[in-house]
């Protein structure tokens, strides 16, 4: 009562704008005024660099030689090897496969590991020396033992997005509260009861924490296997045009990327406030 | 030993004890150095319809005898019955009451005041409407579609407690239920709690570190000592029923308070 008090004395003296009066557009979406205008500003020192400094075509394309490449790349049908849609699909293809691999294998043995703690201690140490391998090294392996198509692809995208899934998952298991376990206990509820209406559901803020890692994680482990060899796919593309010293179609390709990589984390972000909508407010009382 | 020689509320209750507990005893640890006695050699019994509040200081053991009770620890020596039968693992006859609410954050408060009937397997179209009026009882009827983080500290309380009552057991287990509560939430629940019970006729087994909440709620109060757990004195509280909050000020209800905290006090005070 006497804070509101003092924070309402200076209203009434100053003509400082109450609380009611609607906010600036900047203020109320900064990500529709403010992010934009960073973008249009981030082009303008692009373009002023390349076509006002001049900096070397080889060394920064143009924004409108990009923008061109771009354009022409889209202009393609999904069909087309020559255009960027075509790519785009195998390596979203490849990504989204991967991911679906790893983050099922990840979560389901996050669950077996701290369900049977046997299992848990006896596979642990393989599991953390495995974690501790940069996982790209395996990317060559990848082509030996499956060429230069799409279960390399997926393979490695697989590996790589497992650990971030396990991980999380392992963490919400060990953080469900005891006394949820202990109330499930004492109503005689069976393991599979248990198992499904408390542990699960209380551990899945933590597997999305871990499929937002892993879906962009994702994409690196498909391009990465692109790199390496592939007859398809944005990686393979940018490899194409490094080779060819074709700039302006590479900063095109990175670009698509980005939008990709940007779109995975808003679809998973969708998904998370539609599965665990009820995350965010726990902690505000999840306990008095 | 002392619980028998002390009469239940009513008499027409007095013939069966719903809960008989003879030398229980509880250690934790392996049998080595390590071992932590924390409860030892108890003995009580609780009559049917009974209010007993077990009161004791941090790390006595309430907790470990309510979770005994519960079914949900084992206990190392001695034995429990409940209502004639030796108590192996959770019993239907009996329902918790957790310190914090322990309400699931997905489910709406109707949903998670029918966990137990899932979990127990039961038809949960039987039990819709008796979830319903439990919920008008304690006044969350308008919040029945609302979720927990919806609510405030008590009220969440008031849905634990729904939630044990809709399977209807004979025990009810309350484990400091209020002790996160603010004071005067808490004189309201107290009040509250006396309404549902006096409707119900529950047996209640209620523990509390206020020596104050223990007497204005109960029928008897057994105090407890601190490590190991054992039975200080069983006290049998002769209050006239319904009580109010003025009773707090009488002073039988000042002799009673003064007892039990010289009981409490004189292993290391109390405050």
């Amino acid at each position: 009562m006497t804070m509101r008090a003092a924070e309402s004395g200076p209203v009434e003296t100053a003509p400082v704008p109450s609380r009611e009066a609607p906010l600036s557009l900047v203020r109320r979406y900064p990500q529709f005024t403010i992010s934009p205008a960073i973008l249009v500003a981030l082009v303008a020192c692009w373009w002023l660099a390349t076509d006002v400094l001049g900096a070397p075509a080889y060394v920064v394309p143009a924004p409108e030689q990009v923008l061109r490449a771009l354009i022409n790349g889209l202009s393609r049908s999904p069909w087309d090897t020559g255009g960027y849609w075509y790519h785009t699909g195998v390596t979203v293809w490849e990504a989204l496969l991967g991911l679906a691999i790893g983050s099922v294998l990840g979560a389901v043995l996050g669950f077996a590991i701290c369900h049977w703690p046997i299992l848990g201690r006896s596979w642990y140490p393989y599991i953390v020396g495995f974690q501790s391998l940069p996982k790209v090294a395996l990317a060559p392996l990848m082509v030996v033992w499956f060429g230069f198509g799409l279960q390399g692809k997926v393979f490695i995208t697989a590996v790589i997005t497992f650990f971030p899934v396990l991980v999380n998952t392992m963490a919400g298991y060990q953080s469900v509260e005891p006394e949820r376990i202990e109330l499930a206990r004492s109503c005689n509820a069976s393991e599979w009861h248990l198992l499904s209406k408390i542990i699960l559901p209380s551990c899945l803020p933590f597997l999305f924490a871990g499929l937002g890692v892993a879906s962009v994680l994702a994409i690196l482990g498909a391009v990465v296997g692109e790199f390496v060899g592939a007859s398809a796919g944005l990686g393979m593309l940018l490899m194409q045009y490094d080779q060819q010293m074709e700039l302006a179609p590479m900063f095109a390709v990175i670009l698509l990327l980005a939008v990709i990589g940007f779109l995975m984390n808003y679809v998973m972000g969708m998904l998370e406030r539609r599965y665990c909508f009820w995350a965010q407010r726990v902690n505000a009382s999840g306990r008095p | 030993m002392r619980a028998a020689t002390i009469s239940p509320r009513t008499s027409a209750d007095s013939a069966q004890p719903l809960i008989v507990a003879r030398g229980l005893s509880k250690t934790y640890g392996a049998a080595n150095a390590h071992q932590v006695t924390a409860l030892k050699n108890l003995d009580f019994k609780i009559y049917d319809g009974e209010f007993v509040s077990v009161v004791g200081q941090s790390g006595c053991g309430k907790s470990t005898l309510l979770k005994v009770l519960a079914g949900l620890l084992p206990y190392s020596a001695g034995s429990i019955e409940l209502n004639g039968k030796p108590l192996r693992g959770p019993s239907p006859e009996a329902a918790v009451v957790f310190q914090s609410p322990v309400l699931l954050p997905w489910r709406t408060v109707i949903e998670n005041v029918l966990l137990p009937i899932e979990f127990r397997k039961l038809p949960i179209v039987d039990y819709r409407k008796k979830a319903a009026d439990l919920l008008e009882l304690v006044g969350l009827e308008d919040f029945a579609k609302r979720y927990p983080f919806e609510l405030s500290g008590g009220m969440q309380q008031r849905a634990a407690i729904v939630r044990a009552l809709v399977q209807d057991p004979r025990l009810l287990l309350m484990d400091e239920p209020f002790g996160a509560l603010d004071a005067m939430t808490r004189e309201q629940m107290n009040l509250e709690l006396m309404r549902i019970w006096s409707g119900s006729r529950k047996t209640v087994f209620f523990i509390t570190h206020s020596i104050a909440e223990a007497i204005f709620l109960s029928d008897r109060v057994i105090a407890m000592t601190t490590r190991p757990g054992t039975i200080a004195d069983v006290i049998s509280i002769d209050l006239p029923r319904p009580r109010d909050l003025s009773i707090i000020n009488t002073d039988r209800f000042g002799r009673y308070a003064a007892h039990l905290h010289s009981l409490l006090d004189a292993q290391g005070g109390m405050f």
